[in-house]
């Protein structure tokens, strides 16, 4: 079973050296609106504004988090507190392919930790959360990923792929554009 | 108003009636019974996450967290069974797994609350035999230390940022036993009450930078006081070691500054152990002024004022009892009292009602002011030809001192000598406001006493003391043993006072009468 | 049908009949294949008699708690001049668990059609469906469908022609186990940290924006359009075994196990034929040593607890366990069982949101007293504090993630004594080895 493309799938291009360009602004911008529309506070459009925000640049920096505090009337420490608190907003820049592996014990039973081995290999990575020398590769071990009956699933960016093998996995990075 | 509900429980075999809606953890205090818990804190919303507070309710199947529990009609609540006091040791146990256990080296040995409780139900040993996590210190900015090893994420200091400063700084960053209080790169904790933290914080995670290794708390002599440094007038401690002021900290007072005070107030302390003191009385002879005895320079001071008009310049830093008695020397003798005040930006404690740091820097412009003095922006202009001038602690800093030349002569009652004053016929040494007894008036007409933190340096003496002699040696008052005998006078004497005493004002003070004789 | 596996004969699938049927996925599949028929029934329906079927039916909460449905729905005061909200909760993060994610990526309208029948009955106008941040294809396949049907005129300020305002957001989570709590959902809607609230208050009093709400799982809402349209006595009707377990219930079944995959069937079905009949059993060569049969904050039960399970919410508890989410974590002759629940606690400690004392240092401490025995590390005396420590983490907490925690370390403890037993002495006999041998 291959995975599902999703339509926005997220660009990790941006590393972080250059000045922070805002985000919200233009077509961001009326797309926070829209969501600001579904709740009855600004705050509750903190999640989905920093999703835009790592869509748009591939991590959430601090200055990214300042921005969004301010458009959303926080403060930046608020903020902080919300991003440090979930696993899916990178708060450093990740390799063009942040590939996350599935451990927690129903994979775990089912050889998921020999799929992440086959991934620090194949990537070059070596070691978990490290990026490869080419910017190309992240590679981390994550909590279930919610398909434990399609071991050992993996997500790749935003593409979510079932029934990882260590034997798949070579194809698997081939396939990567 | 609606008659508030009472409920009626018992908690420890004792019974308790506490209006509807209190926590089990406050009805207990009512009955004198101190449940331990770390986040809860009655100035800040309840989050019940340190499971501290735990007690066994009758008939609940779970122990059930007495801070976030209301009272309930016949509940029966047990603080001390086996039960309740096994998870209170499962707690202390985890929450000290990561703890350094470096007390000898902690500021907040000696008051931690992580100590306490453990000295009083924890285990004695510790089953962990695992590495411990660390985290480097941290500056968080104006006066905090944060020592994340220390920390047991009770929250208290995020919950003042947001909720009482409304300035949220602080957060809880990351989450699981990586969690850790956290800030944003460059927003520090600059609020002007932001110091309140560390008193918040129930171990040494968060740490005052200017009390840092000063002293170990037992070392410390504490007095009840109020801080001197605006108008507000917020209940303080006055913590000394070896006669000289280590720290300034918040004295609870609902009606007035509840827990807190402002870092300015927290700060200004320094002056209190100047060294640079008028410590001798003196008294001028052919224009040199030279040491002598209290008597003789009492009875010197009173010759030189005997039938003159005096000129009071007052510090708006004297007690009541001093700025009471120069007004019955400025009544006895005719003149007129001034004062100055030192003025800055009000900070106002968004979360509480009418707390701020106050515009005016001195405690009792208030008192000043019903004691018929005037406020001057530059109160030498008024001093008439011939006047006794009668320079009340005031340093004349930034003033004129020639203008004082107009005088006939000069007397200086004060904690030192001011600057360009060469002709002083009397210098009468006095205490300074931590080393006496007395009360100040705040701006909203409440009256507090503050007691002695220290003792006076060399041969000064406190202001109402001098004061007192001084009028007795004029024949226009007796003299006084006591602080309380003074303000019993000035009670005798202000309408506004009337019937207030120190037994009455007790250590968190009451309103003055308006005209109508109804508290202001 | 099943889904990946064939459907079998002895399911009976009414939430999984369009499971891999990409044909249900979209408007006009649904609406042919009988869809959105049971939202112009409700919409005619007084909320009240919504609620009283549903309660009449015996649905109870399909995502772990097992509180019945229509009670909890009863508790939304009609009329209150407050507003009201239906979340949603697919935040399907359960170790074992992965059944709304096939509810919602191959079914979604019916997804969307039992949130706004939820939300009509609760008086709310909003529903907030909160997606796990990492289901990128579920996301994908509901937003398609709440556009679809707002396109449609099915949801929006007139819904199906009603006059009657029903919104549907989707929310999208971004990697907390603990939003699957309830409260610990709500703060996460409204911008906070997934931190578990205290209560009370409760949800129906004080919920999300500080208003009256409603939380109910993916699967508990897609099973109320068909509760509507065949009555609550059909579903009633579907019970093998206790009254009070009604209906048919999606059970995952993931780990060591010959056909993984989602599975309907009737509540008090025979676990034992569920394993080895519907699901093949082990793989070739193994033989089935554990079971956690409700995702993994549940007690590990042993071969022998599982083959006498019925599985129903009492069945499960009969046997040791708890029905919990679902989620079937089956495991081989082949797993060591210390590193089975080192792994899990190691979960369960990356998941605890800091709050309660007990599940911040507790989960840590017990992961690494458990990856310590794992590699052979251990002394006998850490089975004392593994237990002690699972005491105090115990009923001691906001929410029940440090309970969950202490679960599987004890039940683990008590049943497979001899696994830890064994590392800490030092024999190291791995279970594989002994089997072959």
């Amino acid at each position: 079973m291959t995975g599902i493309k999703s339509p926005d799938l997220a660009s990790h291009d941006s590393h972080g050296n250059e000045p922070h360009v805002p985000v919200f602004t233009g077509a961001n911008r009326e797309e926070l609106d829209t969501l600001l529309g579904r709740y009855p506070t600004k705050m509750a459009a903190l999640l989905p504004a920093l999703w835009i925000l790592q869509r748009e640049r591939g991590w959430v920096s601090d200055e990214g988090m300042a921005e969004v505090a301010e458009v959303l009337e926080l403060t930046p420490a608020y903020v902080k507190g919300v991003v440090t608190f979930y696993t899916m907003y990178h708060q450093h820049p990740v390799g063009k392919y942040f590939i996350q592996v599935c451990t927690t014990s129903p994979c775990g039973v089912c050889g998921a930790d020999d799929v992440v081995k086959a991934f620090l290999q194949h990537t070059r990575t070596g070691e978990l959360g490290i990026t490869s020398d080419d910017d190309r590769y992240t590679v981390i071990e994550v909590e279930c990923l919610g398909a434990c009956g399609f071991a050992t699933p993996i997500m790749i960016n935003e593409e979510f792929i079932e029934s990882v093998t260590p034997e798949t996995v070579p194809e698997i990075l081939a396939k990567l554009p | 108003m609606a008659e508030q509900k009472m409920v009626n429980l018992m908690i420890e075999g004792r019974p308790v009636s506490v209006p509807e809606g209190t926590s089990i953890l406050e009805a207990a205090k009512t009955a004198g019974i101190l449940i331990p818990h770390y986040c809860y804190h009655p100035s800040l919303p309840i989050p019940g996450v340190c499971r501290m507070c735990l007690v066994e309710v009758e008939k609940a199947p779970k122990l059930a967290p007495s801070c976030a529990t209301a009272v309930a009609e016949g509940q029966v609540v047990h603080v001390h069974t086996d039960r309740a006091l096994e998870a209170r040791k499962g707690v202390l146990e985890f929450l000290l797994i990561n703890h350094p256990l470096d007390c000898p080296i902690c500021d907040q040995s000696g008051e931690c609350e992580l100590q306490d409780f453990t000295y009083q139900e924890g285990r004695a040993d510790s089953r962990y035999r695992d590495p411990k996590r660390f985290n480097p210190v941290e500056d968080f900015g104006g006066d905090v230390l944060y020592v994340p090893n220390r920390c047991i994420l009770c929250t208290r200091c995020v919950r003042f940022m947001d909720d009482v400063a409304h300035d949220a700084v602080l957060n809880v960053s990351e989450r699981g036993d990586r969690a850790l209080i956290g800030k944003f790169e460059g927003k520090d904790l600059t609020h002007p009450w932001a110091s309140n933290v560390i008193d918040l914080c129930p171990v040494g995670a968060l740490l005052s930078k200017d009390f840092l290794n000063k002293a170990r708390a037992w070392e410390l002599d504490r007095a009840a006081s109020v801080c001197p440094n605006c108008t507000q007038g917020c209940n303080i401690t006055i913590e000394t070691r070896d006669n000289s002021v280590a720290r300034l900290k918040p004295r609870p007072n609902e009606d007035v500054n509840k827990y807190f005070m402002c870092d300015y107030g927290r700060m200004n302390y320094r002056w209190m152990n100047r060294q640079d003191r008028a410590t001798t009385p003196m008294v001028s002879t052919s224009g040199v002024l030279a040491q002598s005895e209290w008597d003789a320079a009492i009875r010197a001071a009173a010759t030189l004022i005997s039938g003159k008009r005096v000129f009071v310049l007052a510090s708006p830093m004297l007690s009541n009892e001093a700025l009471f008695l120069l007004s019955e020397l400025i009544e006895h003798n005719g003149g007129n009292g001034v004062f100055r005040v030192a003025t800055g930006d009000e900070a106002p404690l968004p979360g509480v009602e009418d707390l701020a740091l106050r515009r005016d820097r001195a405690a009792n412009v208030a008192g000043a002011e019903m004691l018929g003095y005037t406020r001057s922006e530059s109160p030498l202009d008024g001093v008439g030809e011939g006047d006794v001038l009668i320079i009340a602690d005031d340093d004349l800093e930034g003033l004129d001192a020639t203008q004082a030349g107009r005088a006939g002569s000069v007397i200086v009652i004060g904690t030192v000598v001011p600057v360009g004053i060469d002709n002083a016929a009397v210098v009468l040494p006095i205490a300074n406001f931590s080393e006496e007894e007395g009360t100040f008036t705040n701006l909203r007409g409440r009256v507090q006493r503050f007691t002695q933190a220290k003792a006076a340096p060399g041969l000064a003496r406190p202001s109402w003391l001098v004061l007192g002699d001084l009028l007795g040696a004029l024949g226009a008052q007796t003299s006084f043993f006591l602080p309380s005998d003074v303000f019993a006078n000035l009670a005798s004497a202000k309408p506004a006072f009337s019937g207030l005493s120190y037994d009455k004002l007790g250590m968190r003070g009451l309103p003055v009468l308006d005209a109508a004789g109804a508290a202001r | 049908m099943g889904y990946p596996h064939k459907s079998h004969e002895r399911e009976t699938p009414i939430l999984s009949q369009y499971f891999g049927d990409a044909g249900a996925r979209t408007l006009d599949g649904w609406k042919q294949r009988g869809g959105y028929q049971a939202l112009e029934k409700a919409l005619a329906m007084s909320p009240a008699d919504i609620v009283n079927v549903v309660k009449e039916s015996g649905l109870r909460g399909r995502g772990g708690a097992g509180f019945p449905t229509g009670m909890k729905w009863s508790f939304m005061k009609p009329g209150d001049g407050r507003p009201h909200y239906l979340c949603c909760n697919a935040d399907e993060s359960e170790p074992g668990t992965f059944k709304d994610r096939e509810v919602m990526r191959w079914t979604p309208h019916a997804l969307v059609e039992g949130c706004a029948i939820g939300a009509y009955a609760i008086g709310a106008e909003t529903c907030y469906i909160y997606i796990r941040g990492e289901f990128t294809e579920p996301l994908l396949w509901m937003e398609r469908a709440v556009k679809e049907a707002y396109d449609a005129g099915i949801l929006g300020a007139n819904a199906m022609g009603t006059g009657k305002r029903v919104d549907v957001h989707i929310h999208k989570g971004a990697g907390a186990y603990i939003c699957g709590e309830e409260t610990a959902m709500m703060n996460s809607l409204e911008g906070r940290r997934g931190n578990p609230r205290i209560k009370p208050p409760f949800p129906a009093v004080a919920g999300v924006f500080g208003q009256p709400t409603t939380i109910n799982n993916v699967e508990t809402l897609a099973a109320v359009p068909g509760i509507l349209m065949q009555g609550a006595d059909w579903y009633k009707g579907m019970s093998l075994s206790n009254p009070k377990s009604t209906g048919t219930k999606l059970f995952s079944v993931c780990g060591n196990i010959r056909y993984p995959g989602t599975y309907e069937v009737v509540m008090g079905f025979p676990f034992k034929d569920f394993l080895y009949d519907l699901c093949g059993g082990p793989v070739h060569g193994r033989s089935l040593k554990a079971i956690i049969p409700g995702g993994a904050s549940v007690p590990i039960q042993t071969m022998e607890e599982a083959e006498a399970t019925l599985m129903d919410y009492e069945g499960f508890v009969a046997q040791g366990s708890m029905l919990g989410s679902g989620g079937v974590i089956v495991i081989d002759d082949a797993q060591n069982m210390v590193r089975v629940i080192a792994r899990l606690a190691r979960f369960f400690a990356h998941e605890s949101c800091a709050q309660c004392t007990q599940c911040r240092e507790g989960t840590a401490w017990t992961t690494k007293i458990l990856e310590r025995i794992r590699d052979g590390q251990g002394s006998m005396e850490d089975l004392d504090t593994l237990m002690g420590i699972a005491e105090n983490m115990t009923g001691t907490t906001i929410c029940v993630l440090s309970d969950s925690c202490a679960t599987p370390v004890i039940s683990g403890i008590k049943k497979f004594r001899h696994e830890f037993e064994s590392l800490i002495l030092g024999k190291r006999v791995h279970a594989v080895t002994a089997a072959v041998a």
